[in-house]
């Protein structure tokens, strides 16, 4: 270089020192890193689960209604009653049922984005998967509230297409149907089905991604009809994405008080018991207990995802 | 610091992942001045060593001097070594002046100072005029130049080169060769230039350093790794030259040792072996043009053993596969490695 | 499928799935101007622009706005700081009990959120802490670390590992690498994850449930509204400006991270 002039030392000072001592000792680097977070996550929230399942433990004095901290299955014990078993119950079959709705009107979403939808296009549809993703919660489900009402939308579409006696016959049915769609579970499924159904597009969509076109056209350059390479090609490759997304499906479902609440019948789910039972009944071993379910089933789930892969389709 | 300490000293230098030894081993010496090159497959640790010289990676046993200054503990930061690296790594969110003129400014580099000897620099590369572009607007020739401005405006006292002309076409990498070299003559910083094409190695080089499996095979200037390689691996690598076993070597009357033959050693003989020749029978496998060259690859009859042979392309026109070929071998030009 | 274009069902089912996921929407929109607020009449008997000015007047909307918005901007703050961390050494370095610590990050919203919320009610109970400001942020900050840490995580990992090695060979410290050189490269990263976390927890009702005491954030004073409905279409113009609220933050995040999908 032409220019001789010498360069400046490199700093000195506090922070070159610290900077020097971290790159020395990368072990001191990665726990100045976690353990702010870990601090945060392992004591606030694994503190709380604990404290939450400690709890499940004790039992309530029936006379006193205080908590007796002696440990005890008693709480169990009181799930597997028929009326407590019976919410568990209702509210599997309810995720089940909203999971594989879900990933049926899904597909064709998530599908159409991944393989056709181009440029323009392609953000629009992103969009229009985020936002609804992203809107308010309560919004969406008053929105149905609005639709379903005795007097509302529905009612009135099939009075003005005179298809009311269909509606009536499907209210009629028994266990989902009910005096309106606002108080059947018929209403709370398609709430359910609506307010979860972004949470499956989005990882569907990202593994469909990942499956090059060059492989629908190997199929079909083989002699596969479309219905084959769908079964045989795509199908089992948007499989982990399916099963990332029903893992959202499935757990918020299972948790879920408000939707229930609002939007139902008068038998409850999990969430709802949970919160009864915290709450006015003022029974929190088996609040605790209550919520140990929806914990033992994801444990159960994540843990047969995992092996499927659905993880990196997160 | 004396006045003889080498530009980079290894000492029985180390660096292991797990089980595997990446680097194992290994001696060097590098003088002030010199273009070294490590030459070697991918895997041989011929990169692992660059960035335990750079500060990237610490050894797992042995020391690294940089000009007699022991450099464990020592972070990249404060190393006068710099490094051009196989990406560029250039940075894209500042352009291109501002890229070269980074390593000024974290050493506190007034910005006229920095902006001026960065323009210096680039000036130097041949890229004056690009100084307001951002990285991703320009070609893979001129990311190079910006990160080869970029690291020798720290005046370095060693550059270290991360194959960096690996991603250019070969038009532009045999003209990247030249001025490189040129540039390391005029500088007089110690290059150390990583590679795994051995024509570069050998053409740039002051001298070569050949690794394999994390062990420096054999080091040298270019004529002695071509002419003269230490083993098997040498000779096969660098110069796609033959090996004779040691029994075959032996029976035309050559050393007895495993020797290294060059295919532009052998030729075709149509009449009986010349003095100090040894002939062969074999038959040709494939006959390949090569626009100079003609390169017939051959089997060589009651012998487990194949050949290549470097032909100029005038001579042997009419060679095809199935012929049979008699080969003269100049016993001077056997040469005898290592036993493997 | 043998072209680029679609065939005619798979068109029209994604369609309809997109209608499904936007008309119910718009029916919010529609009730803010009914004229009936005891039922939820469809078609409304007349529109009319009053709820606005009385929502406006109410107090008690102010004030949940006011509280969300506190919440939402300290949780977020919290998430960002944490989350950046928890990005920063799980993108590259492999460690012991790293699968550990990126399922402790995902576990707040893979497990239904009434489990985070009566776990957290829990252990206040257990510690006496006084339910406020402070139990409602440390339920939010616990769930938004997540977005942020998926954020940030994404761009940690496209931020190529020699940048950051060019920019200590070329003499610059830690400290000095992450202000120059990581700082501007996941900076937008940043932005877009921490506004996606303010509209998480400008949002959330299911934790904030169990976490808040006598307070209302505006989803707690809206599920109230829902539950015991007073003025039904007041509840729609504030229906209204949540969706308008989230809508911009999320379209904004959206735009400072989309050349990643582009990039690759």
């Amino acid at each position: 270089m032409s220019s001789a002039a010498a360069l400046p030392a490199p700093r000195g000072g506090l922070l070159r020192g610290l900077s020097d001592f971290l790159l020395r000792r990368p072990g001191a680097y990665l726990a100045l890193l976690l353990v702010p977070p870990l601090l945060w996550l392992g004591i606030i929230y694994l503190g709380s689960l604990f404290a939450l399942l400690t709890n499940s433990f004790f039992s309530i004095d029936e006379f006193s209604g205080t908590i007796d901290y002696t440990l005890t299955l008693s709480s169990y014990g009181q799930l597997l009653q028929l009326a407590n078993f019976d919410i568990v119950i209702r509210t599997v079959l309810m995720a089940a049922a909203v999971t594989l709705a879900s990933a049926v009107i899904a597909f064709p979403i998530a599908y159409y984005a991944a393989r056709y939808a181009k440029g323009r296009m392609k953000a629009v549809f992103y969009l229009a998967v985020m936002m609804p993703l992203w809107s308010s919660y309560l919004v969406k489900v008053y929105a149905w509230k609005l639709i379903l009402a005795k007097e509302g939308i529905v009612s009135w579409v099939a009075d003005t297409l005179g298809v009311t006696v269909v509606l009536d016959g499907v209210l009629a049915l028994p266990v989902i149907g009910g005096p309106s769609l606002s108080t059947s579970y018929i209403g709370t499924f398609l709430v359910f089905t609506y307010v979860w159904l972004p949470y499956m597009i989005l990882p569907l969509q990202a593994s469909l991604e990942r499956v090059p076109g060059s492989l629908v056209e190997a199929s079909e350059d083989l002699g596969a009809h479309p219905r084959q390479t769908f079964r045989h090609v795509i199908l089992p490759l948007a499989l982990p994405g399916m099963i990332a997304g029903s893992i959202f499906t499935f757990s918020l479902s299972l948790g879920d008080y408000i939707i229930p609440q609002i939007v139902g019948g008068s038998n409850l789910f999990i969430g709802q018991a949970v919160l009864i039972q915290q709450g006015t009944a003022g029974n929190i071993p088996l609040a605790a207990a209550f919520t140990v379910v929806p914990v033992a089933i994801m444990g159960l789930y994540l843990w047969g995802a995992k092996r499927t892969g659905a993880f990196d389709a997160l | 610091m004396t006045v003889a300490a080498p530009a980079v000293r290894f000492r029985a230098v180390t660096r292991h992942f797990g089980p595997v030894k990446a680097v194992d081993g290994v001696d060097l010496e590098i003088a002030p001045g010199e273009f070294f090159s490590m030459l070697g497959p991918s895997g041989s640790g011929k990169t692992t060593c660059l960035r335990l010289i750079a500060g990237f990676d610490q050894p797992s046993a042995g020391e690294i001097e940089i000009f007699g200054v022991p450099s464990a503990g020592v972070p990249p930061y404060a190393r006068a070594v710099n490094t051009v690296f196989q990406d560029y790594a250039l940075f894209p969110h500042m352009n291109v002046l501002d890229n070269v003129a980074y390593g000024l400014m974290v050493r506190g580099v007034g910005k006229r100072e920095r902006h001026a000897r960065a323009a210096e620099a680039l000036a130097l590369v041949k890229l004056g005029q690009h100084g307001e572009r951002r990285p991703v607007q320009l070609s893979g020739g001129q990311r190079q130049r910006v990160a080869l401005a970029r690291a020798l405006v720290n005046q370095p006292r060693v550059l270290l080169l991360d194959e960096p002309l690996g991603a250019l076409d070969l038009k532009l990498r045999e003209e990247m060769q030249v001025e490189l070299k040129a540039l390391q003559r005029k500088l007089g910083t110690a290059f150390v230039f990583v590679t795994h094409d051995q024509g570069e190695a050998l053409s740039m080089s002051d001298r070569v350093a050949v690794f394999n499996e994390g062990r420096i095979v054999q080091v040298g200037p270019p004529e002695e790794i071509y002419e003269r390689p230490r083993t098997d691996f040498v000779a096969r690598f660098v110069g796609g030259s033959n090996v004779l076993p040691a029994a075959v070597a032996r029976g035309i009357g050559g050393p007895d040792a495993p020797c290294s033959l060059r295919p532009e050693a052998i030729v075709l003989l149509t009449g009986p072996a010349p003095e100090g020749h040894a002939a062969l029978t074999a038959m040709i496998e494939d006959a390949q043009y090569h626009g100079a060259a003609r390169r017939l690859l051959v089997t060589v009859e009651g012998a487990d053993l194949r050949l290549a042979v470097s032909i100029p392309a005038a001579e042997g026109g009419g060679f095809g596969p199935g012929q049979t070929v008699t080969l003269g071998i100049p016993l001077a030009a056997l040469w005898a490695m290592e036993a493997a | 499928m043998r072209s680029d274009r679609a065939s005619r069902p798979l068109k029209l089912a994604a369609l309809g799935g997109l209608l499904f996921l936007h008309v119910p929407l718009l029916f919010v929109f529609l009730y803010a101007f009914t004229t009936e607020e005891k039922s939820y009449q469809f078609p409304p008997p007349g529109l009319t622009l009053k709820w606005f000015g009385v929502a406006f007047a109410r107090q008690d909307i102010w004030d949940a706005i006011g509280l969300s918005l506190k919440v939402a901007a300290l949780a977020t703050s919290v998430a960002l700081v944490l989350g950046t961390l928890i990005a920063a050494a799980l993108a590259r370095r492999q460690f012991f009990g790293r699968e550990a610590v990126s399922l402790l990050v995902i576990l707040p919203i893979a497990l239904p959120g009434i489990v985070t919320g009566i776990a957290l009610r829990a252990a206040f109970n257990l510690l006496e802490i006084d339910y406020g400001l402070l139990t409602i942020i440390l339920g939010h900050a616990t769930f938004c670390i997540v977005v942020v840490y998926n954020n940030a995580v994404a761009r940690f990992r496209r931020l190529s590992g020699s940048l950051v090695e060019a920019s200590m060979d070329l003499g610059a410290d830690g400290f000095q690498t992450f202000r120059y050189v990581i700082l501007p490269n996941i900076a937008t990263a940043l932005l877009a994850g921490g506004m996606l976390a303010f509209a998480l927890s400008f949002d959330e009702v299911i934790v904030t449930t169990f976490t808040a005491g006598q307070q209302s954030t505006l989803p707690i004073w809206m599920l109230s509204e829902l539950v015991r409905p007073r003025q039904r279409p007041v509840t729609n113009v504030v229906a209204v400006f949540v969706i308008l609220v989230t809508f911009l933050p999320i379209l904004a995040a959206y735009y400072l991270t989309r050349d990643e999908s582009q990039h690759k």
